[in-house]
């Protein structure tokens, strides 16, 4: 009895070990092309910035992180916070918060709309939503570009209707990269809530119906809680890469209208500052997670104490 | 059985479903029914035969194409769901699984804007009713099918409705629990003394649980009854084949006198049948007699019918005897087993029929 039950431990820890090895090529990537580049990153961040970019090897500084958050002033070396660094925080995490809303708001009913419909027309739904991926993110924000542009489609509408006389600046505004992003993103949202959406009940929503819930009450009490886990997997996928977004501000909103990814950018080219670019990565990177972290743990609160 | 007032009336009910290139389908064609107050009222027929579709249109998940649905008079039919004083226990029990039992149950409560101490007392008498205090904390996937049964029951009861609806509630529960379950309905449904419109395909569940009966087939009522009408006195062959076991025997009436008619079978012998009204003389007709309504006579007796012994199969409660008429009918007989009897009769044996008084019964085809 004892034998047959070691055995089956053994070749239960054999099974384990196994199935172990079958993530090593994951667990090498992950090695290889994610943690170690942040070492790397990690270590600029605090050496001395070279001058003309790049960093002088071995010698150390806090200089980099310092600038994050600080300005130091060239002649008397007060210190004052880096109010230009902080406004484009500001921006990237507002315009990130925006963008992410919005995508739920557009993409809730269409991925409702999408959900209902007969089996067979389903396919054809999704492959719509699917499409814009296909096409290359520059080429995309170039058409957003023709469509928001002051002799775009949008201004000369409103114009031949009749609403406006001259035409509205969209081009160059914290308004265009959002538009631009929940664009290129929106997809990211309708995706996760339709997978969630689609494994509803919907004699949940019946049954809503039949015990006095109007229709909105039933949106919120039964449909919204049942999709919850589709809401945070959408949220956290357009939010992440709208904070870090480099192509659409850059192209949307000009020179001066620059969020984390730009700023970054700048760093390390024209700025010749590494360590600072390197400080500023890994400063977005805490900020994404320190933002999934309360996120998610809200959420989670929110779906146990709803019962 | 109550005779009070009419809780709910279909009155000339169609519902067309528009099925993709070809005709509508009618799911419900011309019903007309009145349910009576404190009922518990059966609607039984065959999948397919629009008793789900009747309880959804009473519930207001479809609207009627033609028709009206009056609950106390007052035609209900255009409501949407939330306004209808009537709640649905569903077959799939489609408890809320984000809540927990007590929340499931005060849910209706809850949409009715009834203040939180009023809920909570409720939700308390309902969770004591289906006998589910302990539970009132789980959530509803952490309980075992007959358990989320009773919370639906629950749920549905908790805003007392004028009607209860119950869509096939017991048939994803096994034999015993199913048993169980019966018995539980029938006492809330007394304590409560709410309507109660059950839909089912199983004839057994209706007979043992039902006020009264409807018969459906085809979108159709064919016979409303108690379940002792529907069984013995079954108005059309559907609704004699649906319900039990079944002899049918053709003939043609040969004589009538008020609801008496005596048939002359193809056999040429002479039976005694209760008559429907619509009847005339040297029509042909089809009799029904039920397997337990008929005894077997040893070969010299006093019997209405003859025939042969072709086959004996033995069920513990009773015993099942086939045989072949003269002229060619099947007939089977059905007796309740004693101690020591069964014993007298062999395959092959000649043996005689006797009915017993207004067993056999005429039938519209």
């Amino acid at each position: 009895m004892a034998s047959a039950q070691e055995s089956a431990a053994l070749a239960k820890t054999k099974e384990t070990r196994d199935s172990w090895l079958l993530s090593a090529p994951a667990l090498i990537i992950i090695l290889f092309a994610a943690l170690g580049p942040l070492a790397v990153m990690f270590a600029y961040s605090l050496m001395v910035k070279g001058d003309y970019g790049d960093v002088k090897f071995g010698e150390f500084s806090s200089e980099g992180w310092f600038s994050v958050f600080f300005d130091r002033d060239i002649f008397d070396d007060t210190v004052t916070l880096a109010d230009a660094h902080l406004t484009i925080f500001w921006r990237s995490v507002k315009l990130s918060l925006y963008t992410t809303v919005l995508a739920l708001v557009f993409g809730f009913p269409t991925a409702y709309f999408i959900a209902t419909r007969p089996e067979r027309s389903r396919d054809i739904w999704l492959f719509l939503v699917t499409i814009p991926f296909w096409t290359n993110l520059l080429i995309r924000t170039f058409a957003m570009m023709e469509v928001i542009r002051n002799e775009g489609i949008i201004n000369l509408l409103l114009i031949w209707i009749g609403i406006i006389a001259t035409p509205i600046q969209i081009m160059y505004t914290d308004t265009a990269i959002m538009m631009g992003m929940l664009y290129v993103y929106l997809p990211l949202m309708v995706l996760p809530l339709y997978a969630s959406m689609e494994k509803i009940d919907f004699r949940l929503v019946e049954a809503g119906y039949d015990l006095y819930a109007t229709r909105l009450q039933v949106l919120w009490r039964v449909i919204i809680p049942l999709v919850k886990p589709g809401i945070i997997a959408g949220s956290i996928l357009v939010f992440i890469p709208s904070l870090g977004a480099y192509v659409t501000p850059r192209l949307l909103g000009g020179g001066k209208n620059m969020m984390l990814g730009n700023l970054i950018e700048l760093q390390f080219g024209q700025g010749r500052n590494w360590p600072l670019g390197a400080a500023l990565s890994i400063t977005l990177m805490a900020i994404v997670m320190v933002a999934m972290l309360v996120y998610v743990k809200q959420a989670s609160k929110g779906t146990s104490s709803h019962g | 059985m109550p005779a009070g007032q009419t809780a709910i009336e279909a009155k000339g009910v169609t519902k067309a479903f528009q099925s993709s290139g070809s005709d509508p389908v009618k799911a419900l064609d011309n019903v007309s029914v009145s349910i009576r107050e404190n009922e518990f009222f059966t609607l039984l027929g065959p999948s397919g035969c629009g008793k789900t579709t009747l309880l959804r249109l009473i519930a207001g998940f479809d609207f009627p194409t033609i028709g009206e649905i009056l609950l106390y008079g007052e035609d209900i039919a255009p409501l949407p769901p939330y306004k209808r004083p009537v709640n649905t226990v569903f077959q799939n029990y489609a408890l809320f699984p984000h809540m927990t039992v007590a929340q499931n149950i005060g849910f209706g409560l809850e949409m009715l804007g009834k203040p939180k101490a009023e809920v909570e007392r409720r939700t308390a008498q309902m969770l004591k009713l289906v006998r589910m205090e302990e539970l009132s904390g789980r959530k509803t996937s952490q309980i075992s099918g007959g358990q989320q049964q009773r919370v639906a029951l629950a749920r549905a009861l908790a805003p007392a409705p004028k009607v209860l609806l119950l869509d096939e509630p017991l048939s994803a529960l096994d034999y015993k629990l199913r048993k169980d379950m019966q018995i539980e309905l029938k006492r809330l449904q007394h304590e409560t003394g709410i309507t109660f419109i059950f839909v089912t395909h199983d004839q057994e569940e209706a007979l043992t649980m039902s006020d009264r009966i409807a018969v459906m087939s085809k979108g159709k009522i064919l016979q409303v009854g108690s379940p002792r009408d529907i069984y013995d006195r079954p108005s059309e062959r559907f609704v004699a084949n649906f319900i039990g076991d079944t002899n049918f025997l053709e003939g043609r009436i040969a004589s009538m006198s008020g609801r008496e008619a005596k048939v002359k079978l193809g056999s040429g012998a002479v039976i005694n049948a209760g008559l429907p009204e619509g009847f005339s003389k040297k029509e042909r007709v089809t009799v029904v007699v039920r397997p337990e309504h008929a005894d077997l006579i040893q070969h010299g007796g006093k019997a209405d019918l003859w025939g042969k012994l072709e086959n004996i199969v033995y069920f513990g409660t009773d015993t099942h005897y086939h045989l072949k008429l003269d002229g060619g009918a099947e007939f089977i007989i059905r007796e309740q087993n004693s101690r020591g009897g069964g014993a007298g009769h062999a395959v092959g044996d000649a043996v005689g029929v006797a009915l017993e008084n207004y067993a056999a019964q005429v039938l519209r085809d």
